[in-house]
């Protein structure tokens, strides 16, 4: 079986955001550390749960991003990806998620793989698009954000909790999933697998390499046109007294003032 | 630039729920500011039968899609029947709620569609220039994008729910319906939703609740969340959680608000007992009345919130629920 884990490249959720001087983006000066977006470290514990459980197989990291990625798929290869590959170009870092599935669709159709798996979204832009927009253009099924996931020949059950309830679905590979917390305890890559992971290539790919016509990544439907940070909520009033007067005071407020109740 | 807006109206179980509504409503907004119209696609039987009562909130015409086989969502299927209703109805614009199935759907349409991606915004309008200007929060709210679609340029949108306005319907606004062919062979697509599994008390979800109640660590152990519940079900509310207490065990996941939860925007944001790390502050301080409840005054928790109230949990949390029942039975 081979598994395809797509690795994005992401600031530390840790970041303090500060605006970039063209007043359009992050500033990439605030990023103290890149890292695979934190749900990315579920898709690629669960490719290799299954590979080590079939005994064997093949998980293939893949990251679209600068050449800076190089780090953060030298961690997925420590971590126990089998090999990786990195479709390098500093554009990808505006590049929006349609051209990411773009990119990464290509790839797919070059290694055929049994399944795709993502995080449920990369953090800082949140969307979660690119999943299913690259099942969409490869003609697969999709499961997004899913919390549980088990295989039996080339069947697969997955669950997907959504408002108030949990989907469970069913359907036959190949197949795409993107991975919500909680799908299994992402493990840390050991001093072996460290030292092991100098030793695994990571294949580097330009978008002529894939047939892509070089200009994909100098397009946008969508263009970001500002940037900023959110306005800081007047400080509000502190409500005084005992715990019932208080109380009553807040209800008081919440229904004439806000009318929230 | 007069043109065609269409929403997907999510049903489930017969039943279209605010989101949609709202998405409907921006719609028609939209649309009068252009001289433009409202398309709706219902999906499936259940969603064509009701349809109907989308025009008091603003729809034109309802491409109903009477197949029982849509009555489940298929992402595949869904994005391709909603792509044939933009090509008939030649729009410009397709808006769905951002709900776990509209944000589902709609990457697979935009996909699709070779069209422009807009997710989860929280203010939609046309700019001067005759294209869509968006704003979106990102980084889970620790900033604001705004975010642009040259005119001409096909776009699908998600709206986050609980953000843009609902006007009361007009019942007097009436809508075409026209048949939408939907001969999708669901069968053949190799996915399907088996069975919905709903937790033993059916629970508001803290995404779509207008009113959520949240917890953490100042509850000091995992059934003291009672008193967080209490209070949530007197203001009808759902329960939400900091990250710390989640992942304690003291509540599910899907509780969590924050970073690596759900960002929510209600009505009304009632902290208990929770300190406002960033990662919490960054998916709910986009609430429009937050109050806070901590015995700490100097919790960051207090400087967005609206209304606080310093002291013993363990003394106000009943005591406000007491004073809310009393405001709703008096």
């Amino acid at each position: 079986m081979k598994l395809l884990v797509c690795i994005k490249h992401v600031p530390d959720t840790e970041t303090k955001v500060a605006v970039h001087a063209d007043g359009k983006r992050l500033d990439p000066q605030a990023v103290s550390k890149w890292v695979a977006s934190p749900y990315d470290e579920y898709a690629l514990e669960q490719a290799l749960l299954f590979r080590d459980d079939a005994g064997e197989g093949e998980v293939v990291a893949v990251c679209a991003g600068p050449q800076a990625c190089q780090s953060t798929l030298r961690t997925a290869l420590a971590t126990g990806a089998d090999r990786a590959t990195l479709i390098q170009d500093e554009r990808f870092e505006s590049a929006e998620s349609l051209t990411r599935a773009k990119v990464l669709a290509a790839v797919a159709k070059r290694e055929q793989p049994d399944m795709v798996l993502l995080g449920k979204y990369g953090v800082g832009t949140d969307e979660g698009t690119t999943g299913p927009m690259l099942a969409e253009l490869l003609d697969w099924p999709h499961v997004a954000a899913i919390s549980s996931l088990t295989l039996e020949g080339t069947g697969f059950t997955a669950a997907r909790g959504v408002e108030g309830a949990v989907e469970i679905h069913a359907g036959t590979l190949p197949a795409l999933f993107t991975c919500e917390k909680g799908l299994n305890s992402p493990r840390l890559p050991s001093l072996r697998g460290i030292m092991q992971s100098k030793k695994k290539p990571i294949e580097t790919l330009t978008l002529g390499d894939l047939g892509l016509d070089d200009g994909l990544l100098d397009e946008a439907k969508l263009d970001w046109d500002g940037f900023e940070l959110p306005a800081e909520r007047e400080s509000g009033r502190l409500i005084e007294g005992d715990p019932e007067s208080a109380s009553t005071e807040l209800v008081r407020l919440l229904h004439q003032n806000e009318k929230v109740l | 630039m007069s043109s065609t807006i269409l929403v997907f109206a999510e049903c489930r179980d017969g039943e279209f729920k605010r989101s949609t509504l709202e998405a409907v409503a921006t719609a028609r907004r939209l649309a009068d500011e252009c001289g433009g119209s409202v398309d709706v696609a219902a999906l499936g039987a259940k969603a064509s039968a009701a349809a109907a009562g989308l025009a008091a909130y603003g729809a034109n015409r309802i491409w109903a899609c009477d197949n029982e086989a849509l009555d489940a969502y298929q992402a595949q299927a869904f994005a391709a029947v909603l792509a044939s209703a933009v090509d008939k109805g030649s729009a410009s614009l397709v808006l769905l709620p951002a709900s776990a199935m509209g944000k589902d759907v709609a990457a697979r349409l935009a996909a699709r569609l070779d069209a422009a991606s807009a997710c989860d915004l929280v203010d939609l309008t046309w700019s001067d220039a005759g294209g869509l200007s968006g704003t979106r929060p990102v980084y889970s709210g620790k900033a604001l994008v705004n975010v642009a679609v040259a005119a001409g340029t096909l776009a699908v949108a998600t709206l986050r729910p609980n953000v843009f306005p609902l006007p009361d319907p007009d019942p007097s606004r009436q809508a075409s319906t026209e048949t939408l062919d939907c001969s999708v062979d669901v069968a053949a697509l190799r996915v399907r939703i088996v069975r919905v599994e709903l937790p033993k008390e059916q629970e508001l979800d803290v995404a779509e609740a207008s009113i959520v109640v949240s917890g953490g660590r100042g509850l000091k152990e995992a059934s003291n969340f009672s008193l967080v519940r209490d209070l949530a079900d007197a203001l009808g509310g759902a329960v939400g959680a900091s990250r710390a207490v989640v992942d304690d065990g003291w509540i599910p996941h899907s509780h969590q608000v924050g970073q690596t939860g759900k960002v929510v925007s209600p009505q009304l944001y009632i902290a208990c007992g929770i300190s406002g790390a960033i990662q919490h502050l960054a998916g709910m301080s986009s609430s429009r009345t937050i109050v806070a409840i901590n015995k700490d005054p100097e919790a960051s928790i207090f400087k967005v919130a609206n209304y606080g109230i310093v002291g013993d949990l363990f003394e106000i949390l009943p005591a406000l629920t007491k004073a809310v029942l009393a405001h709703k039975n008096g």
